[in-house]
């Protein structure tokens, strides 16, 4: 039986950033582990802002993410590692390295107005013999015609597939459809999908896209990702069992491996709190939650007041910096308006 | 003192932009600009302010070297590799203002005065100019065991060279923020973002603090950096004062305390593109004080 599409799961990399990019090497042995012998074919390990990522700006890794990568190569018998990049954050070495390493796909991500600044690292991960994949974030904020655009960029560029990315999980069945429609269209190389759940869509979005075509399918088990969390690998393998969709991959087994390997990483995954859905509601990129949480603590503003400023400035994903500016900035208008009474 | 007569290769908005830059300045003439493209509307804005203007590309430049002292290069990082061994076989001193990182790179609130002699002086990149100043203020009052910079400037500022040269950027301004910066590790990002209308040039500077520093110290040394700055760029300014946080950071320099996070701002001069291009003008500004030293310097 062949699968309908190609599954990636992301726990060991969108997952990255629901646990503050604190992952260990256990952590990744174990979950490389269960996915691999649960049938899953691609597995993706870095820091949740790509390669380079470790950061002020987006958080310091608890352990080196080449660690985290080789012991993921290690631990994976048949399933392929892959890597996230986004240019302007890693370089070009950090894909050499990698390579080196046993890493078998390299997924290089940029806005989904942005395509050209990935055309060097692209090119490059074909040269290193690795599958390239183009990941073009924040795919809600422009309409299918300008999308497909940017992926023909990307294929002309050598990706082997391009995926529209719902990285505020803002989209609602009918947009993720459109997209994924417009790509099949216009492509010739295969189109992937990665949802997140913010309202609460990310594993309808995925089926939706299914009927449309799409050939490759992203999921984190128990949804363990950036803001809301993603497309939970293991529902929506079970899911597609139940719709008829061939998937390769037994999903008692995988739900074992959410329970015994995942789910106590981050025991309160799966609940979308007002904070997550106002991300999906208002279209700002997932992985500011935490952020915004810390900043709000920090500098004493509402976290909701900061998501939605962030929505209404269009900030794109890696603007993190912005959230510290958007934090200051509504402790002194909040200051200039507070009564000047004992 | 006759002018430094000087040619810009490269007719894009960097040198486009430089190219009106340069018709203010009392030490350099801009006497030639070299495109490659017959169709580039720097070409044709050089021509309409009655500079030389030509794409026949950097091979007309050294059949005319004699014409010229000094050339800027505002193309991208491996032209520049291509042509900066000619160049300085011609005698041509070179004002590199892309990434290529051949001489040495010149900040020149920082250390303008270091080089002026060297046959190639390298400017970074735009967001190595709008953040290296603040990394050596911190750096002149406490130790910076790790800097980092977010640049993000507007996609429509953003041309091809420059897309193109993302990585370079990265690698460059990282690596300025330690040799000229003075931090012990340094990371550059870069982003672009397409929001209408465009966003004026933002950085974001994050300085890993010593033991024992004073806040104000380190808030008096990075007003008095953004002031000078501010004397040759007119658009660059803090957005908020600079924001002390106080945690355990375990930063590639080691585990810090504290950090100061300083937010600016660079509105450009509008001389080419609007002012959101901030990026543009502190990259052409910079290029233009360090070539009036050179000048000076003759």
């Amino acid at each position: 039986m062949t699968a309908a599409f190609r599954l990636t799961d992301s726990t060991l990399r969108d997952g990255s950033h629901a646990v503050a990019h604190q992952l260990t090497e256990d952590q990744v042995r174990r979950v490389v582990a269960g996915l691999d012998a649960a049938g899953v074919p691609v597995i993706e390990v870095t820091h949740g802002d790509g390669l380079g990522g470790s950061s002020f700006n987006y958080g310091f890794s608890h352990t080196n993410e080449m660690n985290l990568i080789r012991t993921a190569v290690e631990a994976a018998v048949d399933s392929k590692i892959a890597v996230l990049m986004l240019p302007g954050i890693g370089v070009k070495d950090d894909l050499r390295r990698v390579a080196g390493m046993g890493v078998r796909v390299a997924r290089v991500a940029t806005h989904c107005t942005e395509a050209d600044i990935s055309e060097q690292h692209i090119a490059l991960a074909k040269e290193l013999g690795m599958e390239a994949v183009g990941f073009l974030m924040m795919s809600h904020m422009i309409e299918p015609e300008a999308l497909l655009h940017q992926a023909r960029l990307m294929e002309s560029y050598g990706a082997d597939v391009v995926y529209t990315v719902d990285s505020a999980g803002a989209m609602t069945i009918d947009d993720a459809r459109r997209r994924v429609a417009a790509l099949k269209d216009g492509l010739s190389c295969q189109v992937g999908i990665h949802a997140h759940n913010n309202l609460s869509l990310a594993v309808a979005n995925s089926l939706a896209a299914l009927e449309e075509g799409v050939d490759q399918i992203d999921g984190c088990m128990t949804g363990l990702g950036a803001g809301a969390g993603n497309c939970p690998t293991e529902i929506l393998v079970a899911a597609c069992e139940k719709t008829g969709w061939e998937t390769g991959i037994d999903p008692i087994s995988l739900i074992e491996v959410a329970d015994r390997a995942v789910r106590p990483i981050r025991p309160e995954q799966g609940v979308i709190d007002g904070d997550g859905l106002l991300l999906g509601y208002a279209g700002v990129y997932g992985s500011f939650l935490l952020h915004a949480k810390r900043a709000a603590e920090r500098y004493g503003v509402p976290t909701r007041d900061i998501l939605l400023e962030l929505g209404e400035r269009r900030v794109v994903g890696g603007q993190e910096d912005m959230i510290i500016d958007v934090a200051m900035e509504l402790q002194r208008r909040a200051a200039a308006v507070q009564p000047a009474v004992a | 003192m006759s002018r430094m007569r000087c040619a810009i290769v490269g007719s894009g908005n960097i040198g486009t932009d430089l190219l009106y830059k340069l018709q203010r300045s009392d030490a350099l003439e801009a006497a030639a600009m070299v495109g490659i493209d017959p169709d580039s509307e720097g070409l044709a804005r050089a021509a309409a302010e009655g500079v030389e203007a030509t794409s026949e590309g950097p091979g007309w430049l050294l059949g005319h070297a004699n014409r010229f002292d000094l050339v800027f290069e505002a193309t991208s990082a491996w032209v520049h590799r291509a042509n900066a061994p000619r160049y300085r076989e011609a005698g041509l001193t070179a004002i590199d203002l892309t990434p290529a990182k051949l001489g040495p790179l010149v900040v020149p609130p920082v250390n303008l005065d270091a080089h002026l002699d060297a046959p190639n002086l390298n400017l970074i990149t735009c967001g190595g100019q709008a953040t290296v100043p603040i990394v050596a203020a911190v750096a002149a009052v406490v130790p910076v065991p790790y800097a980092e910079i977010v640049s993000t400037v507007s996609s429509v500022s953003a041309g091809p060279g420059t897309r193109q040269n993302i990585d370079e950027f990265t690698k460059t301004t990282s690596a300025s923020l330690v040799e000229v910066g003075g931090a012990d590790h340094g990371k550059a990002i870069m982003i672009l973002n397409p929001a209408e209308p465009p966003i004026l040039m933002r950085n974001t500077v994050f300085c890993a603090l010593g033991d024992g520093y004073d806040r104000d110290e380190v808030a008096d040394s990075i007003t008095e950096m953004v002031r000078i700055v501010a004397s040759y760029v007119p658009g660059y300014r803090l957005k908020a004062e600079p924001v002390f946080d106080e945690d355990l950071f375990r930063t590639p320099g080691g585990d810090v305390k504290a950090r100061v996070v300083v937010l600016l701002e660079v509105e450009g001069a509008a001389d080419y593109l609007p002012p959101y291009a901030g990026n543009l003008d502190i990259m052409t500004a910079s290029a233009v004080r360090v070539a009036e030293a050179v000048a000076a310097a003759r």
